[in-house]
């Protein structure tokens, strides 16, 4: 599907303009979007869906931390590492978040010399990719195990509200699964491109649909969804 | 109309995509049980979701059993009352209603009705059936774990949900339960995106938004959504299911049980409440608009003329689908809220009475001087209209805040929502299985028996829902196991209940006939030909019946008009497949 372009442009169709221009650009013949293949449009409207799912997470945590009567916990303690005797608040989330967002840059230029053919450099900087969420998820599990020896669990801590750490829990847990899942699609992907299979359009294994560079953009697409979603996660939990 | 009609006038674009290269199964297990076919899996989910629905509907027998003669099954003690109302509430409405609509006639209908080869993900669509098959034996191993089911009823609201006075609350029911929406849910989501895309992108040349049949347009805006609610359920069911495992606070206050205090504390039961009703009060409408759009096409075939306001019917589905998600906390009043909330919830509520109301107005207007065949699926539509107009008057009462606060607790909200989400949208399904199932199996279901059906269901399911609401009026309770004596409920309102369970029973009776007809007709049906209704739609146009694998012959169908071209004047036929040029265009031979 990734030739979108059309395959005959014959007749120029007539259209309306204005508000009816617009419904009927939208309502067009075949396709509403021109140009989105399937998987594209597939994946923006996950991501739509997804963005309820932690939506509504975040909501939840919101409620919990607002209507609260026990002091809720406070991030920049919590969060905080000694290093060589100074005690730096959030500067594990600071290096994470940093990681995190560094790997959407290599994501983009991945996707650019996807498109450019260029197989060994689409491919490194997916691998790149793969390993700075792979360090991500690294860091979280460090920080997990961080708080859990100071004696925080999903039904209490030692600082106040117990819901401070089933939503930290829930929600870093929650997020932290999208990045690890993406990461192994990362490595799939990148696998295929080294191969070769997007030149030759070798057909998948389960699907049996031919492969296109494409494909690599639509993992970027949910891997900067990921990484957006962190950036809410980042203020409402860490600087709220 | 004009507008819509002027299409044919218009030049038929070029295709803007290949077709598409299908899966070509290579042995019988990917021919028939993994198979890839939108068509097959169509067929395995609604098979499924009927068979579970079987479950459903003899819970129903039991509790109607226990509400006319209490104390005479010993067998069904309090607790297993409110496991089979839980159970019966949870099938009925996702594993059946939800399943059935989208994955049933979704799958079926959408890739035909849009002159496509199949779904555009047919792996994703496969593993859609197989994840929802789990959940449907996850939820039925519930019945056999130790505790039973879950009977904290189909909200399964918190705190008693989770707590050890609730049959499963501290056994395995609840967490099945959760375990199995959860897996609905990531299920649904991978046949869900398959339905949107299909029909945004995946339409044949001539196809455009406004000459889709209301059908697609009904399951298309419940797909989408199924995906904007169910992810509330989502995490509604991951954060109980925390709470019931490991022991969080997300919804459970401070409580004491069996003056023991738990280790709870700090959780709001309200806030569950309102994740389960943003997503509870859009499911009413993706059961809903799925039969309004089928129900139109069943009207306007049957009627032989096209549909009233075609423009107007596909506004009203999108308006009651964006309404639908500003309006769940009317399913709260009596949880109390600020009444502020309470007057914009009930104005939200009001509101979608108008574009509903729009919709009853022109399947009348439909219906009206036309050339009316009293075909079973006809029938049935006849009867969903009455049906539903009555269900939806009530839900104008129930709307108001200070209507709803003394009604809630009683049988009149029981009558309402099964007058206007079960027994309505169960009339289309009805309607729209005599309707398809001649292209599904190439026979016509047998007519004898459909009558008898219906005619028994139809009335019989009125007898069966319009005294509940007397009954309600009255103040009988619901989910209650039984009465006991009260003060207010005079000996006929028991009398009335027996009535009630004896029409109960021979309504389930009359389902188990129609099952009986559906298996029978298979084999000695009369043949149905292609297009036994002399319907317009480009389902009906298929080279084969039942439609082969890919539909569609070498070439995809182009289409040239909307799908309501019924009774056209000076038209040879009293119908003009959608996929059929206009005449001048045929002399000219021109098409692309």
């Amino acid at each position: 599907m990734s030739e979108t372009t059309q395959t005959n442009t014959g007749e120029v169709l007539p259209r309306p303009g204005g508000l009816r221009g617009i419904a009927a650009d939208w309502a067009s013949d075949q396709r509403t979007f021109k140009n989105v293949s399937w998987g594209k449009a597939m994946m923006w409207i996950f991501l739509l869906s997804d963005t309820f799912v932690f939506g509504c997470f975040l909501l939840a945590y919101m409620t919990a931390r607002m209507s609260t009567t026990v002091p809720w916990p406070i991030p920049s303690e919590v969060f905080a590492l000694t290093i060589g005797g100074h005690e730096i608040p959030l500067i594990l989330i600071a290096i994470m978040t940093f990681v995190l967002i560094s790997s959407s840059g290599t994501m983009a230029m991945a996707v650019n010399y996807g498109y450019r053919r260029d197989r060994r450099k689409t491919a490194v900087l997916m691998l790149v990719t793969a390993a700075f969420g792979a360090a991500f998820v690294g860091m979280q599990a460090f920080e997990w195990t961080k708080l859990i020896m100071e004696g925080v669990r999903p039904w209490g801590n030692p600082w106040g509200a117990a819901q401070f750490g089933s939503t930290f829990f829930m929600i870093t847990g929650f997020h932290g699964t999208h990045v690890t899942i993406g990461v192994i699609f990362l490595l799939i992907i990148a696998r295929k491109v080294l191969r070769g299979d997007f030149d030759v359009e070798r057909r998948g294994f389960f699907t049996s649909r031919k492969g296109h560079y494409e494909t690599v953009e639509i993992m970027g697409l949910y891997w900067h969804f990921v990484d957006l979603v962190w950036v809410f996660i980042f203020a409402f939990f860490y600087l709220w | 109309m004009v507008e819509i009609q002027s299409g044919i006038d218009e030049a038929i674009p070029p295709a803007e995509t290949e077709d598409v290269e299908l899966y070509h199964p290579k042995s019988w297990w990917t021919k028939y049980v993994f198979s890839q076919d939108a068509k097959v899996i169509a067929i395995q989910y609604s098979m499924t979701a009927i068979s579970i629905g079987m479950v459903a509907l003899v819970l129903s027998w039991l509790m109607r059993l226990q509400l006319a003669f209490p104390g005479t099954f010993t067998f069904i003690d309090a607790e297993s009352y409110y496991q089979f109302i839980t159970m019966h509430g949870m099938i009925m409405v996702i594993y059946l209603l939800t399943a059935l609509f989208l994955g049933g006639f979704g799958n079926y209908l959408i890739p035909l009705m849009l002159g496509a080869r199949d779904m555009v993900f047919p792996y994703a669509n496969m593993l859609s059936y197989w994840l929802y098959l789990l959940a449907v034996l996850v939820l039925v191993a519930s019945f056999f774990v130790p505790g039973g089911p879950t009977g904290a009823g189909w909200t399964l609201y918190p705190p008693q949900a989770v707590l050890s006075g609730t049959p499963g609350g501290q056994d395995w029911g609840i967490i099945l339960m959760l375990v199995s929406l959860i897996l609905f849910i990531i299920g649904f989501t991978m046949g869900g995106l398959n339905y949107v895309v299909t029909v945004l992108q995946g339409r044949t040349r001539g196809m455009t938004l406004m000459r889709m049949p209301l059908t697609i347009w009904g399951i298309f805006t419940a797909t989408v959504m199924a995906l904007l609610a169910f992810p509330a359920l989502f995490v509604a069911a991951v954060m109980m299911l925390f709470d019931r495992l490991l022991g969080t606070s997300f919804f459970m206050p401070a409580i004491i049980e069996m003056g023991e205090r738990l280790q709870h504390g700090g959780g709001s039961p309200i806030l569950f409440q309102h994740l389960f009703w943003f997503f509870g009060h859009p499911e009413v409408y993706i059961v809903a608009l799925p039969a309004f759009g089928i129900v139109s096409d069943l009207i306007s075939t049957h009627a032989r003329k096209n549909i009233f306001g075609y423009r107007m019917m596909v506004w009203a589905i999108v308006v009651i689908g964006a309404l639908s998600f500003i309006v769940w906390a009317h399913h709260m009043y009596v949880s109390g809220m600020n009444p502020t909330f309470g007057f914009f919830f009930a104005t939200t509520t009001l509101i979608i009475a108008v574009p509903t109301a729009i919709k009853v107005y022109n399947w009348v207007l439909t219906l009206w001087r036309g050339d009316i065949h009293l075909t079973l699926p006809m029938l049935f539509a006849l009867g969903f209209i009455v049906t539903f107009v009555n269900g939806g008057l009530t839900g104008l009462f129930l709307g108001n805040v200070v209507v709803d606060v003394p009604l809630s607790d009683t049988m009149f909200v029981v009558a309402h929502f099964h007058m206007v989400m079960g027994v309505a949208p169960i009339m289309v399904i009805f309607g729209a299985i005599y309707h398809w199932y001649p292209k599904v199996t190439g026979r016509m279901l047998n007519e004898t028996m459909g009558h008898i059906h219906f005619w028994i269901t139809f009335l019989g399911a009125y007898a069966i829902f319009f005294p509940m609401h007397y009954l309600g009026l009255m103040g009988v309770p619901r989910r209650y196991h039984e009465m006991g004596e009260t003060i207010f409920n005079p000996p006929s309102a028991q009398t009335l209940n027996i009535f009630i369970t004896a029409m109960a029973l021979a309504v389930g009776a009359a389902q188990m006939l129609f099952l009986f007809n559906l298996a029978w007709s298979l084999f000695k049906g009369k043949l149905a030909g292609g297009n036994p209704w002399r319907a317009t739609t480009l389902e009906w146009q298929t080279p084969q019946t039942p439609p082969a694998h890919g539909n569609w012959g070498k070439e995809l169908p182009i289409v040239y008009r909307w799908a309501y071209d019924y009774s056209v004047p000076g038209a040879a036929e009293d119908f003009i497949p959608q996929n059929q040029p206009a005449p001048d265009r045929l002399s000219r031979g021109a098409l692309t």
